[in-house]
């Protein structure tokens, strides 16, 4: 019974840990697709992006942990404001079809720079020693890393949360979300709010690339391999909403955790049949809005 | 290469409409060091023709279109493999009714539902089926494909040979077939209801359409010729192996259609044509940095040309007959 | 863009050979790897080997016959793309000769292009057991997992007890377990686990977890080279299972040189028994190392994908030389199955002329820090030459 309980604490907490990265990097994307509707299947481009600014701080310019996080957020927000600037907004107004065509355009050619600059192999992360090792709690061990994991995820979507429900700023996202035309009736400049909050979702899609590149590799094609993983978790936790896909990407994790860890012989599987059978049940998502 | 859609239209042939056979036909006594790669375009036509009638006339948005193809190549791999069935008319029948099986049984759910949830639903059911495929290694292969598929002669009498000569024919006859019963289809009171579905569902429940019946009758039918498809790729490669069913597939056919051009037809023949060749071309001159050449080209369609390549050339059709 | 289509290495030798016309003759060479995709870095490994060979030794060839290298990208392993290309090889650009490949499926699926069309491929890499027999015109000089698992498996038997295999779910990684676990109960160990990870899987510590609860001696793992060697590495670490005493074992897969210096730290003591180390002490291989690094860089190790590239090149150049340049796939053949090489950077090597597979040499090694960077040190030889176990146990039968 104890095994049983111990195996139970370690699933839920590496099923956290890997939940947390999904939100952290899914939820601009399901922000930006509610908001704007525009179909952005490039955003793991922007997660890869500051994978690569973490190893290149780290491993090229030996910078701290913490500002190298702190870089790969912001270089890669004012990267995808440029994008936005410049590509995406030529596109608002494009149907959904053109939208994929174009952002898959994007994953192609930023797959080959990534290649140019990189080359194929992974990237190494070199952790900080204080991130290395064990931590024990309660008599078990808990690899150090995924706790800080857990614990600065935590603390950004509590941020995130605060920014979204208690600021000026989050209400007129959340206003825009709802009714667009309604909210630009109001005087809100939609254009530039789309700007603000596509380069933060962005910034977080880099963020989460950064703190996750120690888990899920960094190397070229992770944008498309990654791709599925957070489309799942942006519509099972429905579109434009900050709680759903925060439930969506830990139901996703522990999931996924639990069958690997009880039943390994069914890979995959379970997830796409969660996947399936939460849809039917709620097509617009678990915290989608209703139509 | 404007095509009219729609019950009212014209519905004739024109003299155009017969341009991609003879060239086809061309390629085939002009080009034959050239034959494999044709034979994987016409493969790749035919595939999107099925993706065309269900997203450009019925207006179902997929992810998951693999699910079917990869179904209808396993079918013949394991019914020559496995079973020792190596006619090909017959593979080809069974593979057709599997994928369609599987069409109507997916389809009954998937079409319940719209938009990102109907690509979500699609691309999961792919998945699934891929993973099935990766576990059933005694039936599949598994990760490490299906090999020993042999074809017999067509009608015992024409081999499949090492250039290709009879594969390329074979699929430029099924291409032909299923282009003839599409376009039969599109301008048919069926095609008709499709498109009104397409634009407006609400009111085509109204008149009292059976909508939810006519998209799954469409469903059914465009994965069946998708079976179709992928029997031809595991006939003229004798091989299956698991990426059939992945992601990749659905995502290159849904590129391919979309940069030829949707609900136009001929979409479907242009965009697999284009990216293929092209990526045949960019593979051999730069092996490693193939990807940026097809992703600019994508860009660079949207950007600048909205509706795909067809969308362009209509436009500048029209352009030069205003001009004129 | 340092690779182009085909690549024309005709060299000093091949200038003076301008003289004499009448004899001048061009050997086409079609080069299947993986240059874009997820496995792009195997591919770039069996492109350079093959292209190093190539330039160091163009003094090898007989004179006035020159070596046209065709290279073309299966993609990653997809069995129908490699049959199409192959095919093109073969009818469009008439080669003469296949190799590479990084994947089995990939080979399978050329085999019977192979016998249909007589063109001789001699694999780099691809190492499944069955497959090099699908094609009297198919021949091996990588290696194939069993000839490092089994052995592996009895030496582990003599200083533990209790074993876990975790392998990657795909033929390789079967063959790879049930060599593994033949050879340890054989020697009298116990199996008290096994698990086949799937091949497409971002997180490993579900699955290192699982293991780690259930408390054996030694961890026996195989991963594909590459990402997935380093992920599960990581985990390990991650976990503190090395402080848990759950040694670590594999096959050279999961600490190849290439891969190595991203893995960390973690990987310090990890023993796994390969035909090939970068670290080895072999005049040969010193020299092979050196050549590589001046000609790709001081920080790049060649791993065993690179020596497999190699050593294909080098079997290929015999039968060239053998039959002064004009290729005839049924002698060809003939001279491969005689292949016998005492200069591979990885020691002795053959060719066995009954299965026309590897018949390889297989060292213990550790990992350990050499001159601060981490090295698979050779412990000892456990054998100098030992042909694909799979096929004796079956010929026992």
């Amino acid at each position: 019974m104890q095994a049983f309980i111990s195996s139970l604490v370690s699933v839920a907490f590496h099923g956290v840990a890997y939940g947390m990265i999904l939100y952290v990097i899914s939820v601009g994307l399901s922000v930006t697709m509610g908001l704007m509707g525009f179909t952005n299947l490039a955003h793991g481009v922007f997660a890869m992006a500051g994978g690569y600014v973490l190893v290149t701080s780290l491993s090229r310019f030996h910078l701290p942990f913490a500002l190298a996080l702190v870089l790969a957020f912001v270089l890669v927000a004012a990267a995808s404001v440029v994008l936005e600037r410049f590509l995406y907004s030529r596109l608002y107004g494009a149907s959904e079809l053109e939208q994929v065509l174009f952002t898959i355009g994007l994953i192609f050619m930023s797959v080959a720079v990534a290649r140019l600059l990189y080359g194929t192999l992974q990237q190494p992360v070199v952790l900080p020693d204080y991130l290395k090792g064990q931590f024990a709690l309660l008599g078990r061990d808990f690899p150090a890393y995924r706790v800080f994991l857990i614990v600065f995820s935590a603390a950004m979507i509590g941020a995130l949360w605060f920014g979204l429900e208690r600021t000026l700023w989050g209400a007129m996202v959340r206003a825009a979300v709802d009714n667009r035309a309604m909210a630009q009736a109001i005087g809100i400049n939609t254009r530039r709010l789309f700007t603000i909050t596509f380069a933060v979702g962005s910034g977080l899609a880099g963020l989460g690339g950064a703190l996750g590149a120690d888990i899920v590799a960094i190397q070229p094609t992770y944008p498309f391999e990654q791709l599925v993983y957070f489309l799942i978790v942006v519509s099972v936790g429905g579109l434009g909403s900050l709680r759903g896909p925060f439930v969506a990407a830990l139901l996703i994790g522990i999931t996924d955790t639990a069958c690997k860890y009880w039943l390994p012989q069914f890979g995959a599987f379970f997830i796409y049949a969660a996947t399936i059978g939460l849809l039917l049940w709620r097509p617009m998502g678990l915290f989608g809005k209703r139509t | 290469m404007n095509h009219p859609v729609g019950y009212n239209a014209d519905h004739r042939l024109r003299w155009t409409e017969w341009l991609p056979w003879v060239v086809a036909l061309a390629v085939f006594f002009l080009l034959p060091d050239y034959l494999s790669l044709g034979a994987r375009v016409l493969t790749y036509i035919l595939f999107a023709l099925s993706l065309d009638l269900i997203l450009g006339y019925a207006g179902i948005i997929t992810l998951g279109h693999a699910a079917f193809f990869g179904l209808g190549a396993y079918v013949t791999g394991i019914l020559s493999a496995k079973l020792g069935v190596n006619d090909p008319l017959l593979q080809m029948l069974c593979s057709a009714c599997a994928a369609g099986l599987l069409g109507l049984a997916t389809g009954a759910l998937v079409l319940r539902t719209h938009g990102l949830t109907q690509l979500m639903l699609t691309l999961a059911v792919a998945a699934v089926c891929l993973e099935v495929a990766n576990k059933a290694t005694p039936v599949t292969g598994g990760a490490d494909g299906l090999s020993g598929v042999t074809v017999a002669p067509i009608l015992g009498l024409f081999r499949f040979d090492m250039y290709g000569r009879t594969a390329y024919l074979w699929c430029l006859v099924l291409v032909f077939g299923g282009w003839w019963l599409i376009r039969r289809l599109i301008y048919s009171p069926f095609g008709a209801a499709l498109t009104g579905i397409r634009e407006n569902s609400v009111r085509m429940h109204a008149v009292g359409a059976p909508v939810y019946k006519r998209l799954l009758t469409v469903y059914t039918l465009s994965a069946a010729i998708a079976g179709i498809a992928g029997a031809l790729l595991t006939q003229t490669n004798q091989f299956v192996g698991l990426n059939v069913l992945g992601f990749e597939p659905s995502g290159e056919l849904l590129v391919m259609l979309i940069l030829g051009g949707v609900g136009r037809l001929y979409g479907a023949f242009v965009g697999p044509l284009v990216f293929l060749i092209a990526q045949d071309f960019l593979a051999r001159q730069f092996p490693e940095y193939w990807y940026f050449g097809i992703g600019l080209m994508l860009v660079v369609v949207v950007l600048f040309a909205r509706g795909g390549i067809l969308g362009i050339s209509d436009a500048v059709i029209a352009r030069m007959r205003r001009k004129a | 863009m340092k690779t182009r289509m085909s690549l024309c290495v005709g060299l000093a030798a091949a200038a003076m050979a301008c003289a004499f016309p009448a004899a001048a003759q061009t050997v086409k060479i079609g080069l299947i790897s993986t240059y874009s995709g997820p496995g792009a870095a195997q591919g770039d490994q069996i492109d350079k080997g093959a292209k190093l060979y190539m330039k160091l030794h163009a003094d090898k060839l007989p004179p006035g016959v020159k070596v046209e290298l065709i290279t073309r990208d299966d993609t990653g392993a997809n069995g129908d793309v490699a049959k199409r290309i192959a095919q093109e090889l073969i009818v469009r650009d008439k080669v003469q000769i296949l190799t590479g490949v990084v994947w089995t499926p990939n080979m399978a699926a050329i085999a019977p292009l192979t016998a249909e069309a007589k063109i001789p491929f001699v694999s780099a890499n691809a190492s499944g057991a069955k497959v090099v027999g699908m094609s009297p015109y198919m021949a091996r000089v990588s290696f194939t997992l069993c000839q490092s698992a089994y052995p592996l498996g009895q030496w582990a038997a003599k200083k533990y007890k209790k074993a876990y295999s975790a392998v990657s779910d795909f033929a390789p990684g079967h063959e790879a377990e049930g060599c593994f676990v033949r050879g340890f109960k054989e020697g009298g160990g116990e199996v008290v686990g096994t698990v086949r990870i799937p091949l497409a899987n971002p997180d490993f510590v579900p699955f290192m977890q699982r293991i780690k609860d259930a408390k054996p001696d030694v961890l026996f793992a195989f991963n594909p080279a590459g990402k997935q060697a380093t992920a599960m590495m990581k985990a390990y670490g991650d976990l503190g299972m090395d402080k848990a005493n759950i040694k670590y074992l594999g096959t050279g897969d999961i600490t190849t040189d290439e891969e190595l210096q991203g893995m960390g730290d973690a990987a310090l003591g990890v023993i796994t028994m390969h035909h090939y180390s970068a670290a080895a002490d072999r005049p040969a291989n010193k020299a092979f190392v050196a050549a590589y690094k001046k000609e790709y860089g001081a920080d790049l190790n060649p791993g065993f994908m690179v020596v497999g590239a190699w050593d294909a090149m080098d079997a290929i150049y015999g039968a060239i030389r053998a039959q002064g340049g004009k290729i005839d796939p049924d002698k060809t053949m003939e001279i491969l199955k005689q292949y016998k090489s005492t200069t591979s950077p990885r020691g002795p090597m053959s060719i066995d002329p009954e299965t026309r597979d590897v018949i390889n040499p297989e060292y213990l090694r550790e990992v350990r820090k050499v001159g601060g960077k981490l090295a698979n040190v050779e412990l000892e030889t456990i054998t100098t030459a030992i042909k694909d176990p799979l096929k004796e146990f079956e010929k026992k039968k």
